[in-house]
């Protein structure tokens, strides 16, 4: 599984430099979350979460439903807004400040849960749409592909093996290559931190199997948050793993630790 | 108006005629000064047959021929002087041109003769009318008036007027006692006399010599003005309430086929119309039958079906279709209320039609001169507190409600559970329309009903709405309750056309700050 | 491409059907009108010049629509706002222009003779400048547009929410103008125009000279409208109708997209309104009834929302039935009109144009 040469253009991986758009992770984390509660009409989504994620790092969460995953990318992408605590992407940016749009300028992607995809535009514009460039009004207007970006375009759309549907209506796809479509644009924004609700349901085991391939060769260069259900999946190419209840983290370590761990059985597998 | 008419009638028919020729003469051919001093005198005769030619006056019938003054109903003439037939009718005749300064005149003039009429009603509304308009020359009749008035209303309206024209001629006692009177008063215009004793001429002097009636004018118009401003504030809360209460009803149906089921119905005040409609043919039915005072009864419960009825069928036939498009529904429900006032307009015409109150829900109660509670408007108020009464016990307590809120909380899931969801959702939107249907019969008893009725209210209803918060009954209440004030606080400050839009605007500014309204549940699934 | 958004102008077939809608307006209407002796069955009278012009206005309202509802998605029932805002600019300085003409024989227009009024309240300041009263065509509706889009989209409002506020706001304007203390005619509005630039106003050649700008600036709001949509502009705007988290998610500030197009297609509904002005020669606060709004909405529906040739067809459909019904069955209009609405809404969701495409 290769990847883009522009995609990964190495400086993600190396400690200690100041990168791009000011991001600074001087201290090897990428993102750093402390004590975030968020409440909807006295449901606690989110109860005193700490997390913090570091350069490179691919991390899985697991937890049950109603544990706040969902709710914590909402927090990170800027969507919910948290009634307490801080989000820091490096050390620097407080993301809690900045608009959605802003924090994915800053290299935060995010994958929706349910594949939201540019359903009438063709698979190429889909990705094109979403490729690292310019993106204020005056310079969309005038905008022209270059080569390399049209490079990059095929890079990609070879990574997520669609380089046969480039011109297909995006709708048209299965629901695996929407999800792969998705990946694909979470790609072209060449982010830091790539967080995927759920990136495998409703792929084919081969789908599945390519998936973790294309995550494991990912990480290093980006970091990846992953929530996902399917724990053969998590098992393949989960590092470390911290689990959610109840708007908190119940547990945090390698697969092993967390499966042994006497609260998580209690709440989650020993069920 | 009607009773006015039988009035003049009867006037008319006795036909005691006896009036002095010059007299007549001068209102007939006489300059504007001559009308209006041969009006003063008809006045002081203060005989039937001259209330009958003022009201001919009035009502355009005089006419002059030669040297004759005819009064000419249709194609009859009579002598305005003798009463005699005049047959065959002249055939050079021309209009007796009466200025706004004469017509002014003939009004208070017909007031003043109309204090003796037998009918309490016709004296107390004469009276009333005396009160702003009166003219030196009335005061010996209005003094004739008193003496055998008995109805206290009436007697207290005259008791002001004599004191408003004794004040400028009477001696210091009786100018005192008037003074004294008018502090009694509840009537605005009754401020500016007392003002006028107390104001100032350029070379410092009062306008008023005498200091002892400036003191008594002056304790006068304090105890006035305390009232007044009282009266105002209670004014100022029942309209309020009133267009609360109005905005309520036209409200609440959209509260269900919008806020609760999420249907953009733009065709909602066509459905108000469809029950304004339905009272008036009810009404219509009822007239030539006894029981005209009743009609309310069959016409309540028949606006709701018909409105029902109409909102079921534009469920079935096009709503059902676009569920999930909204903005497809909005047009959709557009050209249905088009089609619906078109249709209205080829049966009934393209007129207003008259929609008349049962006779108890005329007249009003007077709390204040120039504060009156109409009884068509309390009736409404609390009509609009039984409606929403209703729609929540329905809405909590019966069967057909616990299905509404499933499915519109949870459709699949109600679905499962063996909801019939398509027939809820007809039933529900039967529901929401027949509310509109109480609000078309409500608004038919204080407004025109007429085809563009319902285009008036859309906008304010989906403010209503919007403002109270999607699904939200309490918040609905508070909004239009909200609404009401604020548009009625700022009426009384800058005008109903500015009221109007500050309160738009404000609602504009009011959604972007809180898209969700007053009422909103903030949860993630909002846009999802 | 098989999929996707066009990213060319126009096509041969397109630039050629372009030449010949110039050749219509430019060669053959004025021709027909001006130089064909009226007695001649090819004559084009002054109704159809009035009346085609009066409907190219519409199709030019009709594409401003267009941008915003089928590229954008964003439903606006107040987009007769801003065609009567621009209409009223010019039309003071049409009122300026008649001049001491007027019933009252009076230099300042009829309506504040009327209400005895001494001077020009200021509104109507430099009014009698055509250059002014022009940048007025513009500035007025695209600064409201701005400001109120500016709000709106800021706080999130979309969907019904946001076509309610703007059925709101065209409704606030028509009350203000239809009082007469607002200085714009009250609800007589304005109208009896002599002169423009100095030109009577009522002459052929002054009708078909305002016919052809017409059709230029309809054939320049087309080409306009065509670029922006082929530009990735247009791919994000059509992105947002479609996925505007995924939009922001990608890094796009969603805010300023529908600002500059929402702002754009409000200064065009103004042009237009300044050419349909003179042309129609009346302007009153109806124009901004609700009423009138929503059916720019059906215009765009009936020709096919998110195609450019659609609204143009849509406009020209039923602003010609209107004509029609309007003179031969007065009473069937509304039928019509609403079954229109029903009819589009729920058999051709993808309008007239859709309709064609899924013939091919």
């Amino acid at each position: 599984m290769s990847i883009s040469a522009t995609t990964a253009t190495g400086e993600g991986g190396s400690l200690g430099r100041v990168a791009r758009e000011g991001l600074d992770s001087t201290h090897g984390v990428v993102l750093y979350m402390e004590d975030i509660s968020v409440s909807f009409d006295g449901f606690k989504a989110l109860n005193k979460l700490s997390l913090s994620i570091d350069i490179g790092e691919l991390r899985c969460v697991i937890g049950p439903n109603g544990a706040g995953k969902t709710t914590m990318m909402d927090v990170i992408t800027g969507k919910t807004r948290p009634d307490e605590g801080t989000v820091y992407f490096g050390q620097t940016i407080d993301l809690t400040r900045l608009s959605e749009a802003q924090i994915s300028t800053a290299g935060i992607g995010r994958k929706f849960q349910k594949p939201t995809i540019f359903e009438h535009h063709s698979v190429f514009e889909n990705l094109e749409l979403s490729m690292k460039a310019d993106k204020r009004v005056r310079k969309t207007l005038f905008s022209s592909l270059s080569s390399a970006q049209k490079d990059s375009i095929a890079e990609t759309l070879k990574t997520i093996r669609l380089n046969d549907s480039a011109d297909r209506v995006a709708g048209l796809l299965s629901h695996g290559q929407k999800q792969w479509l998705e990946i694909g644009m979470l790609l072209m924004q060449e982010p830091r931190l790539l967080l995927l609700d759920e990136p495998v349901a409703g792929m084919s085991d081969d789908e599945t199997e390519r998936t973790g391939e294309l995550f494991l060769s990912l990480a290093g260069k980006h970091s990846l948050v992953v929530v996902e259900h399917d724990m053969a999946f998590v098992e393949k190419i989960a590092r470390k793993i911290t689990v959610l209840h109840e708007g908190g983290v119940l547990a945090e370590g390698s697969m092993s630790e967390v499966q042994n761990d006497p609260k998580v059985i209690e709440v989650y597998l020993g069920r | 108006m009607r009773i006015l008419l039988t009035i003049s009638l009867w006037l008319f028919a006795s036909g005691a005629f006896a009036l002095d020729a010059a007299t007549v003469n001068k209102l007939g051919f006489g300059d504007g000064d001559e009308k209006i001093a041969a009006i003063a005198a008809l006045v002081a005769e203060g005989d039937p047959a001259a209330a009958a030619l003022l009201q001919a006056a009035t009502d355009g019938e005089l006419q002059t021929a030669g040297k004759l003054v005819l009064i000419v109903k249709g194609e009859e003439a009579v002598n305005a002087a003798t009463g005699a037939k005049v047959t065959p009718l002249p055939e050079e005749r021309e209009d007796v041109i009466l200025n706004n300064r004469v017509r002014r005149e003939l009004g208070g003039a017909m007031a003043a003769l109309k204090l003796i009429s037998p009918d309490r009603a016709t004296r107390l509304a004469a009276a009333k009318e005396l009160t702003g308009n009166a003219d030196q020359a009335m005061l010996p009749l209005i003094k004739k008036a008193l003496a055998s008035e008995t109805d206290a209303g009436v007697k207290q309206l005259l008791e002001l007027t004599q004191a408003t024209l004794e004040l400028k001629t009477g001696t210091k006692e009786s100018r005192i006692a008037a003074v004294r009177t008018l502090g009694l008063s509840t009537n605005p215009n009754t401020k500016m006399l007392l003002l006028g004793i107390l104001e100032k001429s350029k070379e410092g002097g009062y306008a008023e010599p005498d200091e002892d009636i400036r003191i008594e004018a002056q304790k006068s118009l304090k105890a006035l003005e305390g009232r007044l401003a009282w009266g105002e504030r209670a004014g100022v809360l029942f309209t309020s309430v009133s267009l609360g209460s109005i905005l309520l009803l036209a409200a609440l149906g959209l509260a269900i086929t919008y806020g609760l089921m999420g249907v953009i119905n733009m065709a909602h005040g066509e459905l108000i119309m469809v029950g304004a409609y339905t009272t008036y043919v009810v009404q219509n039915l009822f007239k030539r039958t006894d029981f005209f005072d009743w009609y309310l009864l069959a016409a309540v419960p028949a606006s709701f079906i018909a409105a029902a009825a109409v909102g079921m069928a534009l469920e079935r036939l096009v709503i059902r279709w676009l569920y999930g498009r909204p903005l497809e529904t909005l047009l959709a429900t557009w050209g249905i209320s088009l089609m619906l006032i078109q249709t209205v307009r080829t049966i009934f015409g393209a007129q207003n039609v008259q929609v008349e109150n049962p006779a108890f829900m005329s007249g009003g109660m007077e709390l204040l001169t120039g504060v009156v509670m109409p009884w068509s408007r309390i009736v409404i108020i609390c009509f609009a507190g039984a409606v929403l009464v209703g729609m929540w016990l329905l809405l909590t307590k019966t069967r057909l409600g616990l299905f509404v809120r499933a499915v519109t909380q949870n459709r699949p899931m109600a679905s499962c559970v063996g909801v019939p969801t398509a027939r809820v959702d007809t039933w529900a939107f039967g529901l929401g329309s027949g509310i509109a249907g109480l609000a078309g019969c409500a608004l038919s008893q204080i407004g025109n009903v007429g085809p563009d009725l319902g285009q008036s209210y859309i906008v304010d209803s989906f403010m209503v709405v919007v403002l109270g918060g999607v699904g939200q009954l309490a918040g609905t209440v508070y909004a239009a309750l909200g609404l009401g004030f604020a548009n009625k606080l700022l009426e009384a400050w800058q005008g109903a056309v500015l009221a109007k839009i500050a309160v738009l605007v404000f609602i504009i500014f009011f959604i972007q700050k809180r898209p969700q309204g007053m009422f909103a549940l903030r949860g993630r699934a909002l846009d999802a | 491409m098989t999929g996707g958004i066009s990213r060319r102008l126009y096509g041969p077939r397109g630039w050629a059907i372009l030449a010949l809608f110039c050749v219509a307006v430019f060669g053959v209407m004025p021709v027909l009108n001006l130089a064909v002796p009226a007695d001649s069955p090819f004559h084009v009278s002054a109704y159809w010049v009035t009346l085609l012009g009066k409907i190219m206005c519409y199709a030019i309202v009709a594409v401003a629509m267009d941008l915003v509802w089928g590229y954008a998605g964003i439903l606006s029932l107040g987009h007769g706002l801003f065609f009567a805002l621009g209409g009223y600019s010019f039309g003071m300085y049409l009122m300026r222009q008649i001049g001491s003409d007027g019933q009252y024989r009076q230099p300042m227009p009829d309506f504040m003779v009327f209400l005895d009024w001494k001077e020009f309240p200021w509104q109507w300041w430099n009014s009698d400048s055509f250059w002014w009263c022009a940048m007025l065509v513009i500035v007025v509706p695209g600064l409201l547009a701005y400001v109120f889009g500016y709000f709106a989209f800021r706080s999130r409002v979309k969907g019904v929410y946001l076509s309610i506020i703007t059925q709101a706001l065209t409704f606030a304007a028509m009350l203000l103008f239809f009082r007469n203390a607002t200085g714009f005619g009250g609800n007589n509005g304005f109208t009896d125009f002599r002169r423009i630039l100095d030109i009577p106003i009522a002459t052929p050649q002054t009708r078909m000279a305002l016919f052809a700008i017409t059709g230029a600036t309809l054939i320049g709001t087309l080409l306009l409208a065509r670029w922006l949509t082929t530009s990735r502009f247009g791919r994000v705007l059509a992105a947002i109708r479609d996925a505007e988290q995924r939009v922001m998610f990608c890094g796009y500030d969603t805010v300023h997209y529908k600002l500059f197009v929402w702002t754009l297609s409000a200064v065009i509904c103004g042009v237009a309104g300044a050419l349909y002005v003179p042309q129609v020669g009346i302007i009153n606060p109806g124009e901004m009834s609700p009423a009138n709004s929503i059916e720019i909405a059906i215009w765009v529906a009936v020709g096919g929302r998110g195609t450019l040739i659609g609204p143009l067809i849509g406009a020209g459909l039923v602003n010609g039935a209107k004509s029609y019904f309007t003179q031969a069955f007065p009473e069937y209009w509304l039928f019509a009109l609403g079954l229109i609405f029903i009819l589009v809404t729920l058999f051709l969701p993808q309008g007239v144009m859709g309709f064609l495409g899924k013939k091919k």
